[in-house]
């Protein structure tokens, strides 16, 4: 697993293809919605949260279909099935360097969204950071799988998505009320039934595309 | 003689509607060198494939070193080379950065010094730390050779693997071939070329619309009758 997470990040390092493309989209989603609201409204706080996981899964979308493209040229993802690891390994492998990915923009959005809505910069952006953390990763347990599978088709750009979407949005529901109440200063205790939820729903995302990812690679 | 490397009974695949290969029996001995002939579309791909464990059999029955592959085929796996039309290579990172995440993931020991060797034996130093996408495709096929053959798999797969190669390139990959059956590897290898597979091979199959059509050596006494059915196969095909 670490000799796949080392070669992924290899290739970014190298590309820096999928943090620009993610970092790219993510603030641009924050600047444009951050003009929408005036400076000084009440109104801009309560939107802030909503604001920033739209950012997040805008670009979110972008770089999980970038992350099987890498695998597609040359058929390197049949080299990779080639190895003498099961297939869960890979998508485990993947997941990670998903994950890391995406947190990696997050690092450098959460500061320009709390300057852009013009947020206290207190003790909550560790709670909106652990929100961000449980939600972009399910959201990546259950994209890696998409990917994999959205991949091999034509339309990939539509069908992660499409497929993607739907079943991500309790976690991402679940994200906007963990966000809204740590920027409102409220103790996390208090949103825990959310957290407990965004806890289950990653836990049951990566055990089902663990499981499914197998099927998914094969022709 | 001992167990066969390959044993497959009753071995089909389908893809949706479509028959790719259809009750296919075929034991392969250790050491063997087997040349897999058949007109475009006969199925020769999608066996070599089935027998990488790239696919599942629709029907039948496929053993690898005497094992079952039911389990996911993992162990198996450690014990084959695969060569493709394509390379398997990350354009994106160096020859020298390939083969060394794929020793990695086949745990050979000493990757480093494994993939120095094999990049020299390929004739490849030169261009060792240039990424792969900048290679001309002699040279990257020259790079994917040496990827198949990094852990010294026991059973060789070899997919039209002449296909595309100049001169050096295809006389580097002869020379390979010869030394993995020197050590003992299983050969199995897809090709169009007649002179070039009996050349390396003793043995040969022909499939035609998925089916096996002849199994047989290919010593002079058979070639005749071997090139007859080739022909036949390969006219039935077109028509």
């Amino acid at each position: 697993m670490l000799a796949l997470l080392r070669k992924d990040l290899q290739i970014e390092l190298r590309t820096k293809e999928t943090l620009a493309a993610l970092l790219l989209l993510g603030l641009l989603t924050l600047v444009v919605l951050s003009f929408a609201f005036d400076p000084t409204s009440e109104l801009r706080v309560e939107a802030a949260p909503g604001a920033l996981w739209v950012a997040v899964i805008f670009a979110g979308v972008l770089g999980l279909n970038r992350s099987f493209l890498a695998e597609r040229e040359n058929d390197c993802l049949q080299g990779l099935l080639l190895c003498p690891v099961d297939r869960g390994t890979i998508y485990l492998a993947k997941t990670v360097s998903n994950f890391l990915f995406m947190m990696a923009a997050q690092l450098v959005m959460v500061p320009i969204f709390v300057f852009f809505f013009n947020l206290p910069a207190t003790a909550a952006l560790w709670s909106v950071l652990l929100s961000l953390a449980l939600g972009v990763f399910g959201f990546a347990a259950v994209g890696t799988l998409f990917a994999a599978i959205a991949v091999r088709t034509r339309a990939r750009e539509v069908m992660l998505p499409l497929l993607l979407l739907p079943l991500v949005v309790p976690l991402f529901i679940a994200g906007v009320k963990v966000t809204a109440h740590a920027l409102g200063g409220k103790a996390l205790g208090e949103v825990a039934p959310w957290l407990n939820l965004m806890v289950g729903f990653d836990v049951m995302l990566l055990v089902v595309a663990w499981l499914v990812f197998e099927y998914a690679v094969e022709e | 003689m001992g167990e066969p490397v390959v044993d497959a009974r009753g071995l089909g695949r389908r893809f949706g509607g479509v028959a790719a290969l259809n009750a296919v029996e075929i034991s392969v001995a250790a050491g063997e060198a087997i040349a897999v002939f058949g007109p475009n579309g006969a199925g020769k791909t999608t066996l070599l494939r089935l027998l990488a464990t790239l696919l599942r059999p629709t029907t039948g029955t496929l053993l690898l070193f005497g094992q079952a592959v039911s389990d996911g085929g993992a162990a198996a796996r450690r014990r084959i080379g695969f060569l493709s039309h394509q390379s398997f290579l990350y354009p994106d990172l160096t020859p020298a950065e390939n083969l060394d995440f794929y020793a990695r993931m086949f745990k050979v020991p000493s990757p480093a010094a494994r993939v120095r060797q094999m990049l020299e034996q390929v004739e490849l130093e030169g261009w060792a730390h240039r990424p792969v996408r900048t290679l001309s495709r002699g040279l990257e096929q020259r790079c994917a050779l040496a990827r198949a053959l990094l852990h010294e798999p026991a059973l060789l797969l070899l997919d039209e693997p002449f296909t595309g190669l100049d001169v050096d390139a295809a006389r580097t990959l002869s020379r390979m071939l010869q030394q993995a059956r020197g050590r003992g590897a299983t050969l199995l290898m897809t090709t169009h070329d007649v002179a070039r597979g009996c050349e390396i091979c003793t043995r040969a199959v022909i499939l035609a619309r998925g089916r096996l059509v002849w199994n047989g050596d290919i010593s002079t006494s058979q070639r005749e009758q071997f090139e007859h059915t080739y022909h036949a196969a390969t006219h039935a095909a077109a028509t």
